[in-house]
Parts: structure tokens; sequence; C-alpha cells
């Protein structure tokens, strides 16, 4: 599955943890909320970059403590109908002002990436290798937004305003 | 009318270009039907059983004439020549061919028209009142408020993958036209004790297999918070709205699920976090919408002209202005409804000839502006009492001044067996059929106001539970069988209906809804007790009792 981040395909550097393997005390590593969660204090002081699996049904608040130890965290679509995850990513950017990676993983299309980025999502696990190599086309398929996110794209309500305010000031 | 700027032409534009992209994929199978369906989906189009069907959106039911007129070059050029206006102010097309999709959604960007969201599990059209605008007695025009949250919910980031559909409606006036009470949310817009606009907001009313009555969250949201509130509902329920059954995934099961009460103090801490974000709307972001709607420059115009008082010798037209015409909040001006409910004709269709005609019309008569309304007729909005008579000539003419609105015939009816793949019975014969029996309009006079609805499944798109009689098909041991509800309504009364009895076969339907509007005429307590407030003073016993005594 190819990652996208910064809007370009990328080697994954994190090592993808099973639930039953043993965790690296050094090194990137991404690892299940399960795990995570049986010891969230010792793993988010380890010294690699951790990131954690979260799943879409979990409240993400039980992350908050921990939000700036963290590296990664990877939300997940189950399927690309199931959309709980863009919550997920709005209250963690905007509400709790995570700054670390936002991972989209799961079943990731390319109709999806411009919701994905509006809602705060950075990197991707792109599920077909053709949507990946599309990424930066697809995210140019948007330039007006009539909602304002914590992307900090202006919105048409704003623009409108803006416009405005220059005609005014110009007559 | 809203005039569309050049951004939001562009948000239509770029949208057509990514679903020719979706379509070109799913042509050249690199996208599976299936994940095909959900993008096919939001973008309002249905795999029926013949063909595909495309949906488009009329938001909260306002058409320009250039906009009827290209709903018309759509039926005519991609489709067999008419369209289906349905109960959410939409119309449907019901013979597109997939590869010519793009340039139908294409010719209508040019007008400012999409398919955005016109089904899947987002945000559907925003719906109003047809008369908004026009009313008399209105707060104010319920469509700035209704196009505001047009491009609050138009691709939406967070919002377009929920549980299930959600659908809103809003009122200004105390009569309900819009049934906001059947809606996901439903926005009632008053005014406070200090003069302010707001909402009385409902939420988890709809109908489908399990029908609810919207409750009231919160009895007063003002208008700088209606987005922020609106977020916060939508969120909570994105978030706990129940994904594992498709049956139990809309709003009202997870609002019946929790309590309301439940449910309104999960929205308030929600909302309480984020009211003063980028949400909160300032006065002069709602100017800005107020200043592209434009209206009529109304001329002062006598309530009774000349014209009036000759044509009130025809008998003809009187009982057509007696039944189609409403009054206007501008005096010598009126709301002309257009009767889509010919005798014999199925529910809500309308030819590219007649909506190409309706146009011309509407250029003549009404200002260049056409209504939807979500009983599947037309209305012209602003028609000078003067021109009615010459009006009424035009529209008998082409076939839409059946003076049958609102009566018995005037039948709200989903597609059914005819094109629906999820129906289990036909509705549009039933309704044929219905409006043959009741084609002498003294009779249907004489009835009064009676509203008969049919889905042709426990979806329940014809609304059959809120019809004053509601039909509901079901599939018996591969037969045709109804099921007869009275008593339901959509307006500001909304209830749902009660089931009379068992259900009766396909054939014996016509004749058990004449049964029942036998017993209302001679159990009436005067000729104006309609047969609604008929069935809520006598319960459903003595109707049940009319049907099943010879059956």
């Amino acid at each position: 599955m190819p990652l996208v981040k910064h809007g370009k395909i990328t080697s994954d550097t994190l090592v993808h943890v099973a639930d039953d393997a043993e965790i690296p005390g050094d090194g990137a590593i991404l690892i299940p909320a399960a795990r995570f969660l049986e010891d969230p204090e010792g793993l988010s002081r380890r010294v690699g970059r951790t990131g954690v699996i979260w799943p879409n049904n979990r409240d993400v608040d039980d992350l908050v403590p921990y939000l700036d130890r963290l590296a990664v965290i990877a939300l997940m679509f189950p399927t690309f109908r199931d959309g709980r995850a863009y919550s997920q990513a709005r209250l963690l950017r905007e509400r709790h002002g995570f700054k670390g990676e936002l991972r989209a993983t799961g079943q990731v299309l390319r109709d999806q990436f411009v919701f994905m980025l509006r809602a705060g999502f950075d990197a991707f696990e792109v599920k077909k290798e053709s949507d990946a190599e599309a990424f930066a086309a697809t995210v140019k398929r948007y330039s007006v937004f009539y909602q304002p996110t914590g992307d900090g794209r202006l919105t048409a309500l704003h623009r409108r305003m803006q416009l405005r305010h220059s005609e005014s000031a110009s007559q | 009318m809203y005039a569309y700027d050049e951004l939001d032409r562009t948000i239509i534009n770029e949208r057509v270009t990514e679903f020719r992209d979706q379509v070109k994929r799913r042509l050249s199978g690199e996208l599976t039907e299936d994940e095909f369906k959900m993008l096919r989906l939001q973008n309002g189009v249905y795999l029926q059983l013949h063909a595909y069907m495309f949906r488009v959106a009329i938001p909260y039911g306002t058409l320009s004439t250039k906009q009827l007129r290209a709903l018309a070059h759509v039926a005519r050029r991609y489709d067999r020549g008419y369209g289906h206006f349905t109960t959410r102010q939409n119309i449907q097309f019901n013979w597109i061919k997939l590869a010519e999709l793009p340039d139908a959604l294409a010719d209508l960007a040019e007008v400012g028209i999409h398919a955005m969201q016109t089904s899947g599990n987002n945000t559907r059209n925003v719906t109003s009142d047809q008369w908004a605008g026009v009313a008399p007695g209105e707060v104010e025009d319920p469509r700035i408020w209704s196009e505001l949250l047009r491009q609050y919910t138009t691709l939406h980031p967070e919002f377009s993958f929920l549980p299930r559909k959600f659908k809103f409606a809003i009122t200004a006036s105390d009569h309900d036209r819009a049934a906001i009470k059947v809606h996901d949310i439903g926005l009632r817009l008053y005014k406070n004790a200090e003069g302010e606009t707001g909402f009385e907001v409902l939420v988890g009313g709809g109908l489908g297999r399990t029908p609810f009555i919207g409750k009231t969250i919160k009895p007063f949201v003002h208008g700088h918070d209606l987005l922020s509130y609106v977020e916060a509902i939508l969120r909570v329920y994105n978030q706990y709205g129940r994904r594992d059954n498709i049956y139990k995934a809309r709003i009202k099961i997870l609002v019946h699920e929790l309590g309301i009460d439940k449910f309104a103090q999960e929205v308030e801490e929600e909302w309480l976090q984020m009211r003063d974000s980028a949400l909160a709307i300032d006065d002069a972001v709602i100017e800005d919408i107020r200043s592209r709607f434009s209206y009529p420059t109304y001329e002062k115009l006598p309530h009774m002209p000349d014209e009036l008082k000759k044509a009130a010798h025809d008998p003809h037209f009187e009982a057509w202005r007696k039944n189609s015409v409403f009054p206007h909040k501008v005096p010598g001006y009126a709301i002309v409804t257009l009767s889509l409910k010919p005798v014999g004709g199925p529910p809500g269709d309308a030819t590219a000839d007649q909506m190409d005609a309706i146009a011309d019309l509407a250029e003549k008569y009404s200002f260049g502006e056409i209504r939807v309304g979500h009983e599947q007729n037309l209305a012209l909005p602003h028609v000078a009492r003067r021109d009615l008579p010459v009006l009424w000539k035009a529209l008998d003419k082409i076939g839409v001044a059946t003076p049958n609105v609102n009566l018995v015939s005037d039948i709200i009816a989903c597609p059914g067996l005819d094109y629906c793949s999820l129906a289990n019975a036909r509705s549009i014969p039933i309704a044929q059929e219905l409006t043959r029996r009741f084609a002498n309009h003294e009779t249907a006079n004489m009835i009064g106001r009676l509203h008969v609805n049919i889905s042709g499944c426990i979806n329940a798109c014809g609304h059959h539970h809120v019809g004053h009689i509601g039909i509901l098909g079901v599939e018996k041991n591969g037969e045709e069988f109804y099921q007869i509800t009275i008593g339901g309504r959509a307006d500001e009364k909304a209830e749902v209906g009660t089931l009379i009895g068992p259900a009766v076969p396909y054939g014996e339907v016509a004749d058990v809804v004449e049964d029942i509007v036998e017993a209302y005429l001679a159990l009436r307590e005067r000729p104006d007790e309609l047969f609604i407030d008929a069935v809520k003073r006598l319960g459903v016993e003595p109707f049940r009792e009319r049907v099943y005594a010879t059956r």
C-alpha cells in the first residue's frame, strides 16, 4: 500500500508492529491502540518515534494526554463509506492541537483526498497505486470551499466578504 | 431568485469534472461497481430496474426560467422527454445513460444546477416552503437561511460519509408547508422577544420503516449560531449513529435510543466548545447572501381587476381559481399552483414541452420564477391577479390546470415498482386509478382537503405515513398488497397515520379508499369538517368497520 506524504509517494519509515510482536526499544514504530493503552506512559516516552493506530469507534479524548509525545496517529477507514475518522481528525487537529502526522489508513481512494486534507490528514496509506500517483492532480480538483475547517483554506463566504471590502475600498 | 456568483459556479463545475473522472474510471474498470456505487450516489445517480436514474437538486424549490428550460433540455436530449418532480424538491430522470451523465451535468451546471448529494449517506438537498418570500404572514424569507445551509452542507469534509442520509427542511410560516417535523433536522424560523431571528430546532423526524415525528432539541437557536449548532448535531450523529444496521442508522434511531434529553445534552456539550468558532455567522455574511436574492418590483395593482370580474362568469375558470390560486403578500398578486396530477397521469411528471411552456409563462406572468413543492406540484409565485384568466387558459392548454390542488386526486406517490428496484409494489397505477375514480371535481370539492400518499415499499418515499390516507405497498407471497393508514399529516400538527386493518390486494385499493371517503362523508359533523379532523375526532374504528364489514 503506497504512502503519500507531502503530496508525494514516499517510503514508510514506520515499522508496523503486529499485535503479538515485541516492541523494539528504539526506531520508529506504529502500534495498535490496544498495545499502546497497555502502557501509554512508557510507550510515549520511548526513544524512537511512536505512532498509534486508533480505531474509529473509540473516543480520541483517551489520546489527549499523550498527544505531544506521539509522532503519528493513524485513523481508520474500514470502508470508505465509514466517515467517523473525519470527525476524529478534526477534533485532534482543531480542538486538541495535535501537531504530529495524521495518517489515513484503510480503504483510502482518491475521491476522499480533498475531504481528508480539509479534515487535517497529512499522510495517506492509499489502497491503489493509481490513486496514489494521482494524488497531486486530485487535490487540485477543488479551488473553492464552503466550510471553515482547521486547514486554513479561506471559505467562499470569507472570500466574498474580502471582495466586497476591496470593492468598497477602491470606490 | 438567488444569483450564483463565480465561486458557486466554480464549485459546481469542479464537481462536474470530478464526476466525469469517476465515470471514466468506472467505464474503464478502474473502479469496481461497489466503489463506484457510493461515488455515483453522492451525485444523485441510482441504478434502477431498467436504467440509471438521475436526481437533480432544486434547492429550496426555487427555479428560474433558464433553469427550468435546462431541465427540459436534459429530459429531451438525454432522457425520454419527461422528468418526475419528487417530494423533496428534486427532479428525477429515469432513462439516463451513464456515459452521457457527465454531459447532462455539464449542461445543467451552465445554469447553476447540480445533483450534488441528492442521494447517498450525506446531507441532502435543503428544502423549504415553496411559497417562501411570498406567503402572507411569513416571518422572513427562509431561503436566505436555506442557501446558507446549502453552502454549508455542500461537499462538507466531515459529514460526507454519515451513517445514513440526512435531510434538512426550513419553514418561516405558522402553517408548515415544508414538512419540517418529518426531517432529520427541521427548522422553524421565528423572532424571539428581543426581535432577533432564530430557529426552533427539531431533530430526529423521518419516515421510512420506523416513522418518527421530530422532537424539539432546542427551542431557540440564534441565527448567528445556526451553523455551529447544526455542526454539533452532525458531529454527534457522525460519531455515534449506528453503522451496523442500515435500518437503524438514521439519526431518529439515535435520538430514540438515547432519548431526546440525553441527545440534546451531548449536542449542547459539543456545541459549547465551538459556538464561537469560525462557524459563527455575523450579520454581514447574512446580508451578503440576502443581497444576492432578487425580488420582483411589484406594481400597485387592484385586488379585483376587471379581467377577473369578467372571467368570474366562466364556471371552469372559477373552479380553477378557487382551487389553485392562493393569497400573496402583495395586494393585486397571487400564488398559482400548477397541478402535475392530471386525471389518469403519474403524479409529479412533467414533459419537456410542458416545462418549456411553463418557463415561457413564468417569464410572462411570474417575473421569471417557478417553485417546486413537496406535494409534487409546481407554482408560479408572483402572478398579477389581472393576468389570472389568460394564464389559466394557457395552463389549461398544456394540461397543468386540473383544479384538484389539495383534493383527493392531488396524490403524492413514489415511482414504485414501475421504476424502482427497492419497491415491492406499484404506486403509479394506484394513483392513476384513484384520479379516475375521483375525476369529478364537484365531488372532489365536496370531499374537501384530503391528502392521499402512496409508497411502493417501506422506505416511504411517497410519505404514506403522513398522508391523511396513506397507502403502503407490500409483497405477500409474490403478490402486491397494500396497507392502509388514516389520520397522518405532515404539517405543523404532524402525526403518523394509524393502520386500519389487514392489507388489501392491488385490485381493491381504490374501492377501499372510496369506502373510507364515503364513511367520512356520512360521519362528518358539517361540510367544513375536514377528513383529517373527522378522523381525529372519531378515531379509526368507524372507518375500519366500514372497510372490513364486507371484506
